[in-house]
């Protein structure tokens, strides 16, 4: 197998742990509410998912405990941003330790021990094309992770939902004042956003390398946050920007193995690298900023 | 007499200390086009706001169709029938029209097109329903808010100062509308501070002064000046054009200035020349939107020019195109921006802290220390000098009313002693005591000899103020006109042109 077959067949499953957590935080952000807990979200989501697979609750039992613990950690968060009006960046930070405090502890009893993954599922025909083939088998989770990104993707741009998640983030005060209940919109794309880091937790830690290691998200969820920037808020650039992500990550495991005499620290540096250089491009355009970004981000509603 | 659609009893609603409505009853006949007269802080918005649930009342009783209702959130009001269109619009830029519409009322997209257009036609509101709103006009931004509270079929339409941001001829526009909605059986609340519009367009008016109701009479049968004197409670401050100053030399050139702004919601300046000389105001009119704030950055020094117009701005006769803010401020020019939370004071900050931030160079620092003792003295002079009411030199600058921070940040600019002033909305939400002292004190300075440079929305502010007006209007600069020998519909007419040439 040579690097390119390796990081094709490869690349969408690497891609997945950042496109769940970035597409949940899209959906928070497109609301207006900033939430940088999802680095601890998601290393409690794996936690709670290695546990409940571990002790063989089976993969489904482990993704629900999973998305609640998510969720929980997200309500958690709305209450004190959304009920209290505190400071969403502060919060977030908070959150986050928290969530990465809990998942070592939990985590704990489990160093080191494994579980199995789960098997892939291959298109048949296209996955025996040379080359591009490996593409096309991946696991049941990659396949509905593409399967919420195009339903994301429909929901925002053509649905009533979509329309009122972007009004809210928008101009707040305009939706409160045509009679939309702004917070619980919020608390709604929030606890979503919980749920899906939490299931992308669980999916890095059952699935894509299945063995528990405290610290295992190792700076996915700070990605996944960049993630949302770096795709201007939009559902089809953010998917695109973590394939990349999954690529490039690939691509350093790929250099070692063909014994490239790169230092592995700077080849594991190489997506934040990436993140930065992408971020600046994208900032230096600001119409597409204006279009799609969201003006209420981070700002406490208040009537 | 026929039951009032919405009826208020002895409503009342308090902000801390201050009594913003108290006892107010008020009767909305079915069909009537009714105004809310006031000046601003008469408490007009506090009362819309308790009308459409954005807030509840702290005593009194709202009667809908003669049964006594709550109304809770402005979801609940708009449950009875109430739409409001809002002075600051609450649309959505990045949504286009049509999907504006449909986060109110129920429909397809497609079913929804065809009904805007309708609408549009039937009314003479018309506007693209697939146009984002970020690419509209004000004016067409209005027609949006107003075809969106329609489409939801409302017994009573609020309608918040909504000339304020229309030319003269596009009012007329509107007017017509509203009378063919009243025809139809639709009550319309009118808040406005404009005598001759509420007189031509209302069939009753509720007057509002401090608080509370002071008359509730049919427009009609009253001139202007007595409906001022019922609104402010006294006679309106009479009113003589300044007399024409001898000019002098040039204080402020542009020639030719042209800036692109690859920001979607700016406006692109296209070629714009003025002169202000010694001694006299120019006016710039024109309605919000149309590039002031653009302007008024790149005369302020706030926007950095591009090298090739290096050669657009002077300033008492020396090139500044490429000096900053700072820079020209040394040169003996002051600045008043629009924003006066923010930008013409720090909120937070007290008075002389306030006074410090351009004064500093009047001899209040020392080897880069402040000399309190003389900052506070500045202060002091400002406050008493400029008549601001407020408990002292101390007070939080957030803490003044709109009329009182605008009156100090105008009295430290002119304490300056500038060459050249320059205003952007120096009267914008101040009361009218406070607007016509401000405007005393510029002609005063127009005629020692400084030259002053005023945006406005309103034209007769223009019209009182200014030897010279130019029209702004999608980034363009009309000609010179001579105020005394224009009329307002000639200002209107400047203000439309190219809308109505693209239409």
């Amino acid at each position: 197998m040579n690097a390119i077959e390796f990081i094709l067949s490869g690349m969408l499953a690497a891609a997945t742990p950042f496109l769940l957590a970035a597409l949940g935080e899209l959906v928070a952000e497109r609301s207006g509410v900033l939430n940088l807990g999802v680095e601890g979200t998601m290393a409690f989501g794996a936690a709670l998912g290695f546990i409940v697979v571990y002790n063989g609750g089976g993969h489904v039992l482990g993704f629900v405990a999973a998305s609640l613990g998510g969720v929980l950690l997200s309500l958690l968060f709305a209450f004190v941003t959304l009920g209290l009006r505190a400071n969403q960046v502060a919060t977030g930070l908070a959150i986050g330790i928290l969530g990465l405090g809990l998942s070592a502890f939990y985590g704990k009893p489990y160093e080191s021990f494994t579980v199995s993954g789960i098997g892939k599922i291959a298109v048949p025909g296209l996955s025996d094309i040379p080359v591009v083939g490996g593409l096309f088998a991946q696991d049941i989770v990659v396949w509905l992770a593409l399967g919420t990104t195009v339903v994301l993707w429909y929901v925002l741009a053509h649905t009533k939902l979509g329309l009122l998640l972007r009004a809210v983030g928008e101009n707040p005060k305009a939706a409160n004042s045509i009679g939309y209940p702004v917070v619980l919109i919020r608390l709604g794309a929030v606890a979503f956003g919980g749920a899906m880091a939490g299931i992308a937790g669980a999916y890095a830690s059952t699935i894509y390398t299945p063995l528990w290691a405290d610290g295992m998200i190792a700076g996915r969820g700070w990605i996944a946050v960049a993630l949302v920037v770096f795709g201007t808020w939009m559902v089809g650039r953010v998917f695109w920007g973590a394939c990349l992500f999954g690529a490039v990550s690939l691509g350093g495991i790929a250099a070692q193995t063909a014994g490239l005499s790169v230092p592995s620290q700077l080849l594991t540096s190489l997506p934040y690298l990436v993140t930065i250089i992408v971020l600046g491009v994208i900032s230096s355009n600001r119409t597409l900023l204006k279009i799609n970004g969201v003006p209420s981000l981070g700002e406490p509603f208040e009537k | 007499m026929t039951t009032p659609l919405l009826s208020l009893r002895g409503v009342s609603k308090s902000y801390g200390p201050v009594h913003a409505n108290s006892g107010v009853d008020l009767d909305v006949a079915p069909g009537a086009i009714h105004a809310i007269l006031g000046e601003n802080g008469a408490g007009k918005s506090t009362l819309m706001k308790l009308i459409y649930g954005v807030e509840s009342p702290d005593a009194g009783e709202i009667l809908w169709d003669g049964a006594p209702v709550q109304i809770a959130s402005p979801a609940a009001a708009r449950r009875l029938g109430i739409g409001m269109v809002f002075q600051h619009f609450s649309l959505f830029e990045t949504l286009t029209v049509v999907e504006n519409v449909s986060l109110v009322v129920p429909g397809t997209k497609q079913e929804l097109t065809e009904r805007i257009m309708l609408f549009g036609r039937e009314f003479g509101l018309e506007v693209d329903p697939l146009a984002h709103v970020h690419t509209l006009s004000v004016g067409e931004r209005q027609r949006v808010e107003i075809i969106r509270c329609l489409l939801a079929d409302p017994k009573l339409l609020i309608l918040d100062e909504p000339t304020s941001v229309l030319p003269p001829q596009s009012a007329q526009k509107l007017f017509e509308t509203l009378r063919r909605l009243a025809g139809r059986g639709v009550s319309i609340l009118f808040i406005s501070h404009k005598l001759e519009e509420i007189r031509s367009i209302c069939s009753h008016a509720t007057i509002l002064r401090s608080g509370k109701v002071t008359g509730n009479v049919t427009p009609k049968d009253f001139d202007t000046h007595e409906l001022a004197k019922m609104m402010i409670g006294r006679d309106m401050p009479a009113f003589a054009r300044p007399k024409e100053m001898e000019q002098g030399a040039s204080c402020l050139e542009i020639a030719g200035l042209t800036l692109e702004t690859d920001d979607p919601f700016a406006v692109s300046l296209r070629d714009i020349s003025l002169r202000v000389r010694e001694g006299e105001i120019l006016g710039i009119a024109g309605v919000s939107g149309n590039g002031q704030s653009e302007l008024a950055a790149a005369i302020s020094g706030e926007t950095p020019l591009p090298r090739s117009m290096r050669d657009s701005i002077a300033m008492m006769g020396r090139n500044v195109s490429l000096l900053g803010a700072a820079g020209r401020r040394k040169l003996g020019f002051a600045f008043v921006p629009e924003d006066r939370l923010g930008q013409g004071a720090v909120p937070e900050l007290s008075l002389v802290k306030n006074g410090l931030l351009t004064a500093h160079a009047r001899g209040l620092k020392q080897g880069g220390l402040v000399r309190y003792g003389r900052a506070r003295a500045f202060a002091k002079d400002c406050i008493n000098a400029f008549d601001v009411r407020t408990p002292g030199p101390d007070a939080e600058a957030g803490a003044l009313s709109g009329g009182n921070l605008q009156k100090f940040i105008v009295g430290r600019e002119i304490m300056l002693e500038p060459k050249l002033l320059f205003l952007n909305q120096p009267t914008w939400g101040v009361d009218v005591g406070a607007a016509s002292a401000i405007r005393k004190r510029l002609i005063e300075l127009r005629n020692s000899g400084c030259a002053v440079l005023v945006i406005s929305e309103e034209i007769e502010e223009l019209f009182e103020l200014a030897d010279h007006i130019q029209v702004l209007n999608e980034g363009r600069l009309s000609e010179r006109l001579k105020t005394s020998e224009t009329r307002p519909e000639d200002i209107g007419r400047y203000m439309i042109e190219s809308a109505e040439a693209a239409e």
